[in-house]
């Protein structure tokens, strides 16, 4: 039976975990599991910069994904960068098994702003279809109301709706149900 | 189908250059990852990349500044971007100088890369448009496209040619629907201003205001609606030629405007107080009698002059017979395979009729009548039968309006008119009127026709 698994990578809340679970149940067709909770990976961390190479963390992922899960997705309250960029909300193989996301930008904490945990709920259901759509070969979308546009600071992400375009979602659909793809 | 752009990652650490590609990719693109300056070489030899991100420092072997050298050598058609993690002026200004498009800082907001390659992306878009169109544009409008074997037009395409260097404005006098505009775009596109932009304005569809501002542009607020400063037909030719079609129907005022421009090469904008300068060559024409207007006093025998430098009077089609059959052909050959018709033929009567046909609407007309019976044709070949609504339109019986004249003076006209049209052929013409040949050359004679 196919799976999606779900993995946390260091210390993140329960709450969130099922906040995941649900955005991921509800666009995935296969059941969603969750794994052990990892620890963070030794070396991920870059001192010069202060944060944590998404690279390594995306591997620390892909290494614990059990053979009948077709997808697996990470979970981290870490701040993730890439070393010619400043930052990601995360990172997805497109159309591979592996993907990250990180809470750190999404919490309104990181702007000096008070918490807000609807805000949270909304921006991580996003970022979970955003970076699934990636692992299924979505690209980019121009349509910014969709979850596959491009978020390149917050507003962004904010503007975006807790779902796909039309375009986007039929895409997925046929990736579902196509004969030599995941059928349903 | 959306375009994939082919984008190439060189850098020697395999972390760096993967993680930019995946960021790319997810964006869309194409992109392939190069370790260092000559693997990156060897793939630009077998791809076409829009866009190089190499880094400066690469140890051992080709450095990025090297890589990019050889880089554009290869295609220097792709834009490099140069990657540093020291921003230090003295490398970014070297990779300038050298021919980096932009060069980025790493780490960089996620913002920059992505306004960075749709920027780029968006003037390659606009560039490769650009050559698309100048090829078709050019393609369009050659001399050779041009298709005669009137020896009037044949003077006229080798004059075109001649002047088609020169400053000098021109002035086209014919009626409507002989191809004015097109003698204008030969004479600019086989001259020096072909790179430079030709504007057509079509003088009698404006109003004198909305002709002003077309022309000379205005400045913000000079009246209501006018938002910015817009720039004017004369502004945005600069360097080609403005193409001032039906020129006899402008206002006096704009008259003496225009007479400025030709004169000082010089304007203001409607509005404006600064004079804008410009290089622009004028091509004017009209189906008028601009000679006839002047001395009625309805157009400056000035700026008459100044337009008339070198006049160009395009005969119309019923003058130049000859060309029909070719124009025919070629309007056939265009027009079904636009439209996407098997139709390649015309038949020998249905040539006839065409020939026959005076056409007061010129080229235009027969193009015209040629994609109708082309779209309303069920034949491979266009028949007698296609151009029936044709003859009946043209047939003399019907709403024809005797003038007012002396019969003799009618039967002139008429000899005329017959001998025009059968192309000076005398047996022709003395057998459409009924009457034999000594007896027309008799008439000839009387009425003082040459032919």
């Amino acid at each position: 039976m196919k799976t999606v698994c779900l993995v946390a990578i260091g210390a993140v809340p329960e709450q969130v975990l099922e906040w995941v679970e649900s955005a991921a149940t509800e666009w995935c067709p296969w059941p969603v599991r969750r794994l052990p909770g990892r620890s963070l990976p030794e070396g991920a961390f870059d001192a010069k910069r202060g944060q944590y190479q998404s690279v390594e963390i995306m591997k620390a992922v892909a290494s614990c994904r059990p053979e009948d899960a077709e997808r697996i997705l990470g979970v981290t309250e870490v701040d993730l960068a890439i070393p010619t960029l400043t930052f990601v909300y995360g990172q997805a193989q497109l159309d591979g098994p592996a993907a990250v996301i990180s809470l750190c930008r999404l919490r309104q904490e990181f702007y000096g702003l008070p918490a807000d945990e609807s805000l949270l709920h909304e921006r991580v259901t996003k970022e979970v279809l955003h970076e699934l759509g990636h692992t299924f070969g979505l690209t980019h979308c121009a349509e910014t109301k969709c979850a596959m546009s491009l978020a390149t600071h917050i507003g962004l992400v904010d503007n975006k709706e807790e779902r796909y375009c039309a375009r986007c979602g039929r895409q997925l659909v046929k990736k579902f149900t196509s004969p030599d793809g995941e059928s349903l | 189908m959306k375009k994939i752009w082919p984008i190439l990652v060189v850098d020697d650490e395999d972390v760096m250059s993967e993680s930019m590609a995946a960021w790319l990719r997810e964006d869309g693109y194409r992109v392939d990852t190069a370790l260092s300056g000559q693997q990156a070489l060897e793939l630009a030899k077998a791809m076409n990349y829009a866009i190089c991100f190499v880094d400066l420092k690469m140890p051992g072997g080709m450095d990025g500044i090297e890589t990019m050298m050889e880089l554009r050598r290869i295609r220097p058609e792709a834009s490099i971007i140069i990657i540093t993690a020291y921003a230090t002026v003295d490398t970014a200004i070297q990779a300038m100088k050298e021919g980096a498009q932009e060069y980025i800082v790493k780490p960089c907001h996620p913002q920059e890369i992505s306004m960075l390659v749709s920027r780029i992306l968006k003037l390659k878009k606009l560039q490769s448009e650009n050559v698309i169109l100048r090829k078709k544009i050019s393609r369009q409008y050659r001399h050779r496209d041009i298709i005669t074997k009137n020896t009037r037009m044949e003077e006229i395409l080798s004059l075109t040619k001649d002047i088609a260097s020169l400053r000098s404005t021109v002035l086209i006098c014919s009626e409507s629907g002989t191809g004015k505009e097109l003698i204008a775009r030969a004479i600019h596109y086989s001259g020096a201003r072909a790179e430079k932009p030709f504007v057509s304005v079509s003088c009698a569809a404006l109003t004198e205001t909305l002709l002003e501002s077309e022309l000379f542009g205005y400045e913000k607020g000079s009246f209501t609606g006018a938002e910015g400063q817009t720039k004017g037909k004369f502004e945005l030719a600069d360097g080609g030629t403005v193409f001032l079609d039906e020129i006899g129907d402008i206002s006096p005022k704009l008259q003496a405007d225009l007479l400025r421009v030709l004169q000082e090469r010089r304007f203001y904008r409607v509005g404006g107080t600064d004079e804008v300068s410009i290089d622009v060559r004028v091509i004017a024409a009209t189906n008028k009698n601009l000679a006839e207007e002047v001395k009625a006093g309805r157009f400056r025998d000035d700026l008459y002059y100044r337009l008339n430098v070198i006049e160009i009077r395009i005969p119309p089609l019923r003058e130049r017979r000859e060309d029909i059959p070719l124009l025919v052909e070629h309007f056939v050959e265009r027009i079904a395979s636009e439209l996407g018709k098997d139709i390649s033929s015309i038949s020998a009567g249905a040539l006839k009729t065409l020939i026959d046909y005076d056409w007061p609407g010129n080229v235009r007309e027969l193009e015209n009548v040629i994609e109708r019976a082309i779209v309303t044709s069920h034949n491979g070949t266009l028949v007698e039968a296609d151009f029936a609504w044709l003859n009946q339109r043209n047939h003399p019986d019907q709403n024809w309006v005797v003038p007012d004249i002396p019969l003799a003076e009618l039967e002139r006209k008429a000899i005329i008119a017959v001998l025009e049209r059968k192309g000076g052929n005398v047996r022709e013409a003395a057998a459409s009127l009924g009457i034999d040949r000594s007896t027309l050359y008799d008439k000839l004679k009387r009425y003082d026709i040459s032919h």
